[in-house]
């Protein structure tokens, strides 16, 4: 079997293994899980307004996803996504609320700042990683809590005590009346297309530019990068600060399409972590990345109908996704597995 | 407020905060010396968390006073089993560990949060009744000065966490089978030759952690929410994984970051009723762990150095 067809057969059985393990729990717990899925099923394609609205969940997904692979093509693991994430999603909204201008220079400007505010989130792990050789993963942890306390003080201090900020300005808003229309009312918003362009920038700078072949480099293999004359910790520096920059991207679009404002947060939100998955589940491809966001997005979006229709709690599908990363993550065993099967089908012969 | 009474009214309060902290940290030291990276110690407390409480609401009647103890070993159990999911995923199946640890941390609230909502038909469980007791410790509590900072209404968890450190630092540096899981985690190569198993060791330690974890997500359940929602582990084991970072990889380095903690933690709770104190912006108080942490994984703080092989998979053969 070719290293391609194992390649895409491993997630592909992982998403299947993960829906059997939450069938079976479905099953254990006295739920009828054809029901359960069904109820996932219309939550994501009911009609235009779900589909809009798991296009609009989709999002977020899609740029987080971004952030986690392009670490990982780096040969780093951004765990921070979390947090840079949320300063965006407050830089966003802090921009969008701040100021009135017009329209073409506000939206940019909102956006901008976003992933200014992610890319310097990602810039200290890099830095310190490139500097001290300070693992990136403990590091994008403890951001990951810096970032959800300062903004939830930020907010505080914006709102004048309060625990959300006013709504943006229409001029920097993503909000699209074409899009609304199209799908019956949804949220869904023009961070699509955005996120969309966002994956081609990052198919660009991988395979078209000098500057992602160093990383690809240094993500095989640093101290060969580092013979071959390649400035190792700048790309380190770099690749985490541009993983930043999406990740800051992901939270613009929840800042300027869909909620319009940001709230102070209890927790974290999860599209940071479910990154992960989406860039495991991708093969840390862009392409890859748009099927795992999909795959996410709407799984997450389904979740939601799954109590009212089905009676179901929606934390099966985190359960899922959870199962699938970890299969994903034993990739190992899955080929070892296929490798047998497939000499087995030869023996046969 | 005079300075004798902040002291009266911190030092108990940061020991109390701390002693989930402590139990957890050490079960990280224990994943982590064997070479095995454990993220999943979040996971694996709110699984500690929601059976303890779980345990504690079904079980009331049935022991009475003894519960909350017994409710720990049930915690302990259920703790260890999920984090068997974790050794062998980065154990036997070669995982990345890191990737298998947020997988953990997934699972463990989403199985948690399910199970509530199955179980209790809403967000969060009732309110427990049988808790940990307070006491003050005969004779000790009347020692001046002494007595009302350590032994004056405290919770036995407390001792008990602290026992666990000082039992870890002996198991991990005095026995043979400290030396066999340090050395699995410094050179798995060397050890296997030597004859140590290096599987079997790694997945012994990472049960460890997950005992521990489990406990220490039950004592944090039992004594500070006493109930059990989605938001009742927010956090803790990632602080709990700081500790051990910010005390080297040491039991008793992690049991004093782990208070250290603790004493920051009940700060940014109490802290608005202490004089100065309450000057501070609080969220300066909620993100001292976390940047501690960070200065000193870059070596601002003396140079901590993890062990080896950690978060590396052994593959017998491979050189």
């Amino acid at each position: 079997m070719s290293n391609r067809v194992t390649n895409i057969l491993v997630p592909l059985i992982s998403v299947i293994l993960g829906l059997f393990v939450g069938a079976v729990i479905m099953l254990v717990s006295g739920y009828n899980p054809l029901e359960g899925y069904a109820a996932l099923w219309n939550g994501i394609f009911g009609d235009l307004y779900t589909i809009g609205e798991t296009i609009r969940q989709i999002t977020p997904y899609l740029l987080a996803g971004l952030a986690v692979a392009f670490a990982f093509r780096s040969g780093l693991f951004n765990i921070g996504v979390e947090g840079q994430l949320i300063v965006g999603w407050f830089a966003a909204a802090y921009v969008g609320v701040a100021v009135e201008l017009p329209k073409i220079i506000h939206l940019p400007l909102a956006i901008i700042t976003a992933a200014v505010a992610g890319a310097l989130w990602g810039f200290v792990p890099g830095l310190l990683k490139a500097k001290f050789r300070v693992h990136e993963v403990i590091v994008t942890i403890m951001m990951n809590y810096i970032a959800l306390h300062v903004t939830n003080a930020l907010i505080r201090t914006v709102s004048e005590g309060g625990d959300r900020t006013e709504n943006i300005f229409a001029s920097a808003s993503l909000r699209s009346e074409f899009l609304q229309n199209l799908t019956e009312f949804s949220r869904l918003h023009y961070g699509i297309i955005l996120a969309l362009v966002a994956v081609g920038v990052m198919w660009f700078i991988l395979e078209k530019t000098t500057l992602g072949f160093e990383l690809k480099a240094v993500g095989f293999n640093q101290n060969a990068s580092q013979y071959a004359g390649m400035n190792v910790n700048k790309n380190i520096i770099l690749a985490m600060v541009i993983s930043g920059a999406f990740a800051g991207l992901a939270g613009a679009m929840e800042a300027l399409g869909t909620f319009e404002y940001v709230s102070s947060k209890g927790g974290f939100t999860g599209i940071g972590f479910d990154g992960i998955a989406v860039a495991l589940l991708g093969m840390n491809t862009p392409l890859g990345v748009i099927f795992g966001a999909t795959l996410f997005g709407s799984l997450k979006y389904g979740a939601l109908n799954m109590p009212n229709a089905a009676g179901i709690p929606i934390e099966i599908v985190e359960i899922v996704i959870a199962v699938i990363i970890f299969f994903v993550a034993s990739g190992y065993i899955i080929r070892l597995l296929l490798l047998r099967a497939s000499a087995k089908k030869k023996e046969a012969k | 407020m005079t300075f004798l009474d902040v002291l009266y009214f911190i030092i108990p309060s940061a020991i109390f905060y701390a002693a989930p902290l402590i139990l957890v940290a050490i079960g990280g030291v224990f994943s982590e010396k064997s070479g095995v990276v454990n993220i999943g110690l979040e996971g694996l407390m709110v699984m500690g968390a929601f059976v303890g409480i779980l345990f504690n609401l079904l079980f009331a009647d049935t022991f009475g006073a003894a519960t909350p103890w017994i409710s720990l070993i049930a915690a302990m159990v259920a703790a260890l089993l999920l984090s068997l999911l974790h050794a062998v995923a980065s154990i036997s199946f070669r995982a990345d560990q890191v990737v298998s640890g947020v997988a953990i941390n997934l699972l463990a609230v989403a199985l948690s949060l399910y199970l509530v909502k199955r179980i209790f038909d809403k967000g969060q469980t009732d309110f427990i009744t049988e808790r940990f007791a307070r006491y003050d410790v005969p004779f000790l509590s009347d020692i001046p000065f002494i007595g009302p900072l350590f032994f004056t209404s405290v919770y036995n968890t407390s001792f008990f966490a602290i026992a666990v450190a000082f039992i870890a630092w002996f198991v991990i540096y005095k026995t043979p089978f400290g030396l066999r899981l340090r050395a699995v985690g410094e050179h798995p190569m060397a050890a296997d030759t030597m004859g140590v198993n290096v599987a079997r060791m790694r997945y012994v330690a990472v049960m460890i952690s997950g005992a521990l974890a489990g406990i220490g997500g039950a004592i944090y359940a039992q004594t500070i929410t006493n109930d059990f929602g989605h938001a009742t582990i927010n956090g803790q084991g990632f602080m709990a994984l700081a500790a051990m970072i910010f005390g080297k990889w040491h039991p008793l380095g992690a049991m004093g970051a782990a208070l250290f903690f603790g004493f920051a933690q009940s700060l940014s709770i109490v802290g608005s009723s202490i004089p100065y104190i309450q000057e501070i912006p609080n969220v300066f108080l909620l993100i001292l762990p976390y940047v501690l942490t960070i200065f000193a994984l870059a070596g601002f703080i003396g140079r901590a150095n993890a062990p080896l092989a950690n978060g590396k998979p052994y593959i017998k053969g491979q050189r």
